[in-house]
């Protein structure tokens, strides 16, 4: 419970818009205290900056509390911070020392082009649900739930896969940016059920084609994805997807059209 | 304004059906050719617009983030109530429906809870078959468990997420529909009016929250499930964004807000660290199951370690006045003895404004008995959170825990349809007041925002068109639609130049909440809310002359978008407190000082069994207040005692 005081100097990326060009920016933040979360201190300088005429900082967040996926920045190089298993949001200031330098940058991905300052656009993952992360039921049409049991086993799998936040700290930490990881889980999540099995060929191949339309790189095995997820997202979700992958390519004969990014 | 619940009547079980039946519908073949907006996308307004798209309407959704699986139907931890009596313990639709009015203080309408309890089955049946991973036992079968001191065991669960599973599932049949073409999405989008033609709501006014472009969203209905309005209060258990903007604009336009002083309060969140705090976290209840809750016994205390208090100098004062529950007491007598306690400068930790409004919540004695690996098996992600955001370790010193707003009753005043008082305006979800009366029972909150999503709305959203069947085209150029969206640029113009620009939205927001949390909050009295009414509209003024907001409106600018929606809790504040002050009874969630027997509530059936539904009348400090009667035929009132 030990609390004290940081001065902190803040590199922050700042870019005005999606079209114009971005630059560091460098802020003081005073007395901060170690129980702050970042995010807090984040708008203490804002507030400061706003009663001084200054635009404040823009950042995506909303939960506040690790679990809807809207913040994350790239904090001294690594996506969501120092912090294991964290989301920006959940970082504290305990993990700082007094002095130190801090660099903010946005997600940095083709996928994700900055809205401004270290609000990114993250739609193209909402695009790769559409193309088929989901199973097609009817509203009012699903037979009685325990007609289907379901292994505790594959269900608790499913479970881990389904914890995705969809934050995209995966993509930013790839070298390739890849959004393998993110589209793997969701795979993954829905083909370890029985209910997903009918849509299952497809669904890989759909998914995967259109993450590669969105301008996301591949996967080469660096496993920075695993280690910067917030959610412990494991990385041998992507081995199930490509073998999703692979089968239905095998047996599918139909081509499956890639869509574009709009 | 005349509000008619428009209840079927006859046997309770057979009402919905009878409805149905006797209601209109639109042929497949007609269905495209009618535009429905949804503002929201949490579990109603998800699940809505998803069943709505794929029964072939026209629907055009939005919402403020930037992807509709980021709504805070999300961070929902516990659970979902459904009467599936899969453990064979005696459940039933009729008592899930009885628990609910009870659970309720008898401040709900019968007819909607028990259509409620009854979609309760259907919802599960849905998300299982969606692929939503709930847990199951080692045959293969659902796993449940008894949740909020329910007798039955009828909580469906996804580990601790079941909210963002939930979530997961609608947003994934609303990704199939907007690939499929029948639903629009609009992201970073926010819905700042209502559009009202010849007496209809007939589409919304949005801000483009990445262009600032202010534009006109035309069709031929409007769906609100845009949530609940604890940010009030500032720090709540919400996420940052919520906000009642939606709902308080619709209200402007005429729709009733029903009972907007019955707020929940839970108990168990983590306190506040400092005046610089931004929300706060809810921490499971079923922490209560184990630990023990204590302040010290003397003032001097307070700044010692715990460790150094010796049991003597202990209050566990749950314990000693409530011998039968202990530190199981429902959520409002637990919170309701936190703030007192406190009160009489018993409260711990770090002092904030002056104040020390923290307990402990004390793991030491189940630690002793159970073991830590036995703690560490049932809280262990508990702890391991309480941890990251506090730096202390539950396993080496108590936790330190304080009431917070986590829910909100009232909204706006709906039929049993789910439409408003503005015909073609319809409210699901947490927006709307209609299921839980004045107190809502664990695990009930996703049941409701589904129920509405998946299986109310698509249905009586139908019934209203195939009522209607054509409205009069509506253009961009109708004064109706032009007056609409320059009021809503007038505004913004006016928020962005304040006359004498000095404070951030947050330094209003901060004050504002603090107001409404000590004078409308756990415990309200006339005398304080009469000052809170005194206070408010000063604090609204000064707001109003001394907001400042950098940069334009014409960009992605976050300060406004929270300016906005602060101008807007200050008209809802005020009508918390008129409505807290009008009701000189204590029931649920709004507890009067006044209206208590040895520290129970004591609830007036004769003169308060009324749902307040408030019409706004220009002046925000002068709504009327109609009064639709709640009758009981199914579950007589009773009165809650837990001494």
């Amino acid at each position: 419970m030990s609390d004290h005081l940081l001065n902190l100097t803040l590199h922050v990326w700042r870019q005005d818009g999606p079209t114009q060009g971005g630059r560091f920016e460098t802020y003081q933040a005073k007395d901060i205290t170690t129980h702050m979360s970042f995010l807090e201190m984040l708008d203490v300088v804002n507030e400061e900056l706003i009663e001084k005429g200054v635009q404040p900082i823009a950042f995506d967040h909303d939960c506040r509390e690790g679990i809807c996926g809207a913040c994350g920045m790239v904090v001294n190089g690594m996506a969501h911070g120092p912090q294991k298993l964290t989301t920006t949001c959940q970082l504290h200031m305990r993990q700082f020392n007094d002095g130190d330098e801090i660099w903010l940058e946005p997600w940095r991905a083709s996928g994700f082009p900055v809205l401004r300052d270290l609000v990114v656009d993250r739609s193209a993952f909402d695009r790769i649900i559409q193309a088929g992360g989901y199973i097609s039921i009817r509203t009012g049409s699903a037979p009685e739930a325990n007609e289907l049991p379901v292994s505790k086993a594959d269900a608790d799998k499913a479970m881990d896969a389904a914890e995705c936040i969809g934050c995209g700290a995966c993509v930013a930490a790839c070298p390739n940016a890849s959004a393998s990881l993110f589209t793997a889980a969701k795979v993954s999540h829905l083909s370890l059920l029985p209910q997903g099995q009918a849509e299952r060929r497809d669904r890989a191949q759909k998914m995967v084609a259109q993450m590669d339309a969105e301008g996301f790189g591949s996967c080469t095995n660096h496993g920075e994805c695993e280690a910067a997820c917030p959610k412990g997202v494991s990385i041998r979700w992507i081995a199930r997807m490509n073998r999703d992958l692979v089968r239905s390519l095998i047996r599918t004969d139909k081509p499956v059209a890639s869509r574009t990014a709009p | 304004m005349e509000l008619r619940s428009n209840e079927p009547t006859g046997p309770i079980e057979h009402r919905w059906e009878k409805h149905k039946e006797a209601s209109k519908l639109v042929a497949p073949a007609n269905r495209r050719k009618y535009n429905i907006i949804v503002v929201g996308s949490g579990l109603a307004g998800g699940a809505a617009a998803a069943s709505l798209g794929e029964m072939g309407y026209n629907v055009q959704c939005f919402c403020y983030q930037d992807s509709p699986r980021r709504a805070h139907s999300i961070a929902a931890q516990g659970g979902i109530n459904a009467a599936k009596n899969y453990q064979n313990d005696g459940d039933s639709i009729h008592r899930l429906f009885y628990d609910t009015v009870k659970g309720g203080d008898f401040r709900s309408r019968e007819s909607n809870v028990y259509r409620l309890a009854q979609m309760s089955v259907s919802i599960i049946d849905q998300c299982v078959a969606q692929g939503v991973p709930f847990a199951r036992e080692y045959g293969g079968l659902l796993a449940n468990r008894s949740f909020g001191g329910a007798q039955v065991s009828r909580t469906f669960y996804a580990r601790g997420q079941t909210g963002q599973q939930l979530l997961l599932g609608a947003y994934q049949a609303l990704s199939r529909q907007i690939e499929a073409g029948t639903v629009t999405m609009n992201t970073r989008t926010e819905m700042l009016d209502v559009i009202v033609h010849d007496g209809r709501a007939r589409g919304i006014v949005t801000r483009c929250m990445k262009t600032g472009k202010v534009s006109a969203q035309i069709a031929d209905m409007v769906v609100l499930c845009t949530g609940g309005y604890g940010n009030v209060f500032y720090l709540s258990t919400n996420a940052k964004g919520c906000n009642v903007t939606a709902a308080w604009r619709a209200h402007r336009h005429g729709a009733a807000f029903a009972n907007p002083c019955y707020t929940q309060i839970h108990p168990t969140c983590i306190p506040q660290g400092g005046s610089y705090q931004s929300k706060l976290t809810l921490m499971s209840e079923s922490l209560r199951n184990d630990g023990r809750v204590w302040v010290p016994r003397k003032k001097e205390d307070v700044t010692k370690r715990p460790e150094d208090i010796p049991e003597a100098d202990r209050y566990y004062y749950l314990e000693e006045r409530y011998p039968a529950f202990g530190n199981l007491v429902p959520r409002d007598v637990a919170s309701r003895n936190a703030l007192y306690v406190t009160n009489e400068g018993l409260g711990v930790g770090p002092e904030v404004d002056g104040e020390r409004r923290a307990v402990y919540l004390d793991f030491a004695d189940a630690i002793n008995r159970l073991g830590e690996q036995m703690i560490r098996e049932r809280y262990g992600n508990l702890f391991e959170m309480y941890e990251r955001i506090t730096g202390d370790s539950p396993y080496e010193t108590p936790m330190r825990i304080y009431p917070a707003t986590h829910y909100t009753m009232g909204g706006l005043w709906v039929d049993y349809n789910l439409q408003t008082s503005i015909p073609g305006l319809f409210a699901g979800g947490e927006a709307n007041f209609s299921d839980h009366g004045a107190n809502r029972l664990g695990a009930s909150a996703l049941m409701q925002g589904l129920a509405d999503g998946y299986f109310v709305l698509p249905f009586t959203v139908g019934n209203y068109l195939g009522e209607v069947r054509t409205l009069p085209e509506l253009g961009e150029d109708h004064p109706d639609v032009t007056k609409a969206v320059s009021s809503v640029e007038e505004r913004i113009q006016r928020l962005m130049n304040a006359p004498d620009p000095k404070h951030a939205p947050e330094y209003f927001h901060r004050l504002l909440g603090k107001i409404i949390w000590s004078k409308c909050g756990m415990s309200r009295s006339k005398e304080g809310l009469e000052e809170a009414l005194r206070e408010i509209p000063k604090l609204r003024d000064q707001f109003w002359r001394e907001v400042k907001i950098t940069g334009s409106g014409a960009e992605l600018n976050q300060t406004l978008e929270r300016a906005g929606r602060v101008a807007d809790f200050f008209e809802l504040g005020e009508l918390m407190c008129i409505d807290a002050l009008d009701r000189n009874e204590s029931c649920g969630g709004h507890f009067r000082e006044e209206y208590e027997e040895n520290g129970e509530a004591l609830r007036d059936d004769e003169n308060y069994t009324y749902v307040a539904a408030w019409e706004w009348t220009g002046n925000a400090s002068e709504p009327r207040l109609h009064k639709e009667p709640l009758t009981f035929e199914y579950v007589k009132p009773t009165k809650r005692s837990y001494k």
